[in-house]
C-alpha cells in the first residue's frame, strides 16, 4: 500500500549528506511507506533536508518498523541520560 | 514489427502549458500504432518506471511518461524528487490531468499515431489513471492497485488525495483493474465497491485480483514483486490494449 501519511517537523541542526558535505538541516519529513532501497515492503522513512538548497540537500533513512521504534527509544534514552539543563 | 526501439528524455507541454520532462519510447518503423501514457508510482520517475515505458514500445506502442515531479525538482535524482514532492503535499489532481493530457496530445501528434491513446498507472498512479480517464478523452485505462479510487483518506491527510466516487459516472474509457488480494489499499472490499459502482453506471470494466499478491506486485525491484501475478497482469494489459488501441 501507499500510506501517503506524512508528518513534517521543523528541525535545527546539521547533517552530513551528498558529496560528504555537511549542511544545515531545517526540515524533517517522516513517513511510513515503500522504501527506495531497504529490502522491506514498508519502512519508516526520515528525510533530513534543507529545501532551500534544493531536492538533493537531503539525508534519507529507511528503517524497518521495529528498528525505528528502537531508534525512538535510543534517542529518548540518550536525551534522558544528559543533564536536564543541557537538553531544555 | 521488429524489436528495435528508441527511447529518449525530452520536454512536452503539460498542465497550464508548462514544459515538463517526459520519457518517450517508440518502436522503430512507421506503421500506425496506438499510444500509452504511463503514470509513474509515488517513488517517482525512476529506472523501473522507464523500463515499463520501454516495455510498451516493445509491445508495439508509442509510450510516454511525464515526470510528475518536474516542477518541484527539475533535474533531481528520482528519489530526491519524490521526497521533495511528498514534502510539498503531492501532485494536485488538476495538474495531473493537465500533464497526462499533454502527454496524450504529444503521442497523438506523432506521425505514427493512429489517434488512440491509453493510460496506465501504478500505486498512486493507479488512482491517477482513473482520474485521467474521467476527465480526458482516452481510449483505455489501466489501474494497477491504485488506492483511494473509492474510500476516504484518513482525516488530516497532508497529501492532496480524495476519493473519485463522484467522478466515476463520467469515466470515458474502458477500465482494466489489476489488484492483489492481500493489498489493504485498495482492499478487496474497496475493489468490490468500485466494481459495483462501475457496473451500476454501465461503465465497461474488467477486474482481476490475484492470490498471494499484495500491493506493487509488478515492481520487479521490490520485495513485493510477485512473478505469477505480474506475468498474468502483463498478458491482460497486452490483450486489453490490443482490443482498444489497435487500428490504423
Amino acid at each position: 500500500m501507499c500510506t501517503y501519511a506524512t508528518v513534517q517537523t521543523a528541525l535545527e541542526g546539521s547533517a552530513k549528506g551528498p558529496g560528504s558535505s555537511w549542511f544545515s538541516v531545517t526540515d524533517g519529513t517522516v513517513y511510513f511507506d515503500h522504501p527506495v532501497h531497504a529490502m522491506a515492503e514498508h519502512t519508516l522513512n526520515i528525510d533530513f533536508a534543507d529545501p532551500a538548497k534544493g531536492p538533493s540537500a537531503r539525508v534519507a533513512v529507511e528503517l524497518t518498523a521495529a528498528s525505528a521504534r528502537d531508534l525512538v527509544n535510543a534517542i529518548q534514552a540518550a536525551l534522558d541520560s544528559a543533564p536536564n539543563d543541557l537538553t531544555l | 514489427m521488429g524489436e528495435s526501439l528508441c527511447a529518449q528524455t525530452g520536454l512536452i507541454r503539460g498542465h497550464g502549458g508548462d514544459e515538463v520532462e517526459a520519457y518517450l519510447a517508440r518502436p522503430s518503423g512507421e506503421e500506425a500504432r496506438g499510444g500509452v501514457v504511463v503514470i509513474h508510482h509515488m517513488p517517482g520517475f525512476d529506472r523501473a518506471t522507464k523500463e515499463i515505458v520501454r516495455r510498451f514500445a516493445e509491445l508495439g506502442y508509442d509510450a510516454s511518461c511525464p515526470n510528475l515531479y518536474w516542477r518541484e525538482a527539475p533535474g533531481a535524482a528520482p528519489d530526491d524528487a519524490a521526497a521533495s514532492a511528498r514534502a510539498s503535499g503531492g501532485v494536485p489532481d488538476e495538474r495531473l490531468i493537465g500533464d497526462v493530457g499533454g502527454a496524450a496530445a504529444y503521442l497523438r501528434s506523432l506521425p505514427s499515431s493512429n489517434g488512440k491513446v491509453g493510460v496506465i498507472g501504478y500505486c498512486s498512479g493507479g488512482r491517477q489513471s482513473v482520474l485521467a480517464a474521467c476527465n480526458l478523452d482516452l481510449d483505455a485505462a489501466v489501474d494497477c492497485y491504485g488506492a483511494f479510487v473509492v474510500g476516504t483518506p484518513p482525516e488530516g491527510y497532508p497529501l492532496q488525495v480524495s476519493s473519485l466516487v463522484d467522478q466515476l459516472p463520467r469515466l470515458r474509457a474502458p477500465l482494466l483493474g489489476l489488484f492483489g488480494k492481500e493489498d489493504s489499499h485498495p482492499s478487496p472490499e474497496q475493489v468490490a465497491e468500485l466494481d459495483e459502482i462501475l457496473t451500476a453506471n454501465d461503465k465497461p470494466h474488467e477486474f482481476h485480483s490475484y492470490d498471494a499478491a499484495g500491493h506493487a506486485f509488478f515492481a520487479v525491484d521490490r520485495p513485493s514483486y510477485r512473478v505469477a501475478a505480474a506475468n498474468d497482469g502483463w498478458e491482460r494489459i497486452g490483450a486489453f490494449y490490443g482490443r482498444h488501441l489497435a487500428g490504423v
